[in-house]
């Protein structure tokens, strides 16, 4: 089990991860911009492909973390349920108030994956490492966008 | 969940490591953050990469449809590798 380290400096253990976490991104991102390309008809809408896409970013991005976080542990779940993805969630059910506790920590609360389930401690040190990973895949499609079109 | 407080001065030294991922981090100072600040900032920030998730999809998906990507495999692979 990862161990409860609020304090102490992880920033070199997260840009270590993130090397490995930036191959294992980009190699599932193209496989699957590939494979799109190659399951698209002439028939195939517009609006299909490009959600296709946009799953397959989430997909590479919690793929890429894999079990090690909670926020990508939620999203895995629920690309698997095929559920929509969506940001913000529409939270079904309440969340338990926590220490801490602001109106804007409750709308972060909706943002992250996983977000409802962690208390604020959680919540801050994940939000970090998710946005760490939406700034990667962000450039990643940038990246791949401009050397299709070049 | 540890039975240890949390101080102020962890969750302080959280919203330091989170401000630090946000846009323009390096024209902050590091000393105590106002927590309600980072928050939205931090919020605002993540509504923008969703969006811009969203809007590369689409142009990706424009591309898609008009440029065979295995021809452009090597030159994908080559920038990703920069």
């Amino acid at each position: 089990m990862e161990s409860k380290s609020y304090t102490t400096g992880s920033r070199d253990n997260a840009n270590r991860n993130l090397e490995g976490s930036k191959t294992l991104m980009a190699s599932h991102f193209l496989r699957a911009l590939f494979r799109i390309q190659q399951t698209s008809t002439t028939r195939s809408s517009f609006a299909g492909r490009r959600r296709r896409i946009r799953r397959a970013a989430y997909a590479s991005m919690a793929y890429s973390a894999g079990t090690r976080r909670a926020w990508s542990r939620a999203l895995l779940r629920k690309l698997r349920s095929r559920a929509r993805l969506r940001f913000p969630r529409r939270l079904s059910r309440a969340a338990r108030p926590q220490r801490g506790d602001t109106d804007q920590a409750q709308v972060l609360r909706k943002l992250v994956p996983g977000g409802p389930g962690m208390d604020y401690c959680k919540l801050l040190e994940e939000t970090a490492d998710y946005i760490r990973c939406l700034t990667t895949q962000v450039r990643l499609m940038q990246t791949v966008m401009d050397s299709i079109s070049s | 969940m540890s039975s240890s407080r949390i101080t102020d001065e962890q969750i302080n030294d959280l919203l330091t490591k989170l401000q630090a991922v946000l846009p323009e981090a390096h024209l902050r100072s590091t000393d105590r953050v106002s927590a309600a600040k980072v928050l939205q900032d931090t919020c605002n920030y993540i509504r923008s990469l969703h969006r811009e998730v969203d809007d590369l999809s689409e142009r990706l998906s424009e591309l898609l449809a008009n440029n065979d990507i295995n021809s452009a495999q090597a030159a994908i692979i080559r920038s990703l590798l920069r």
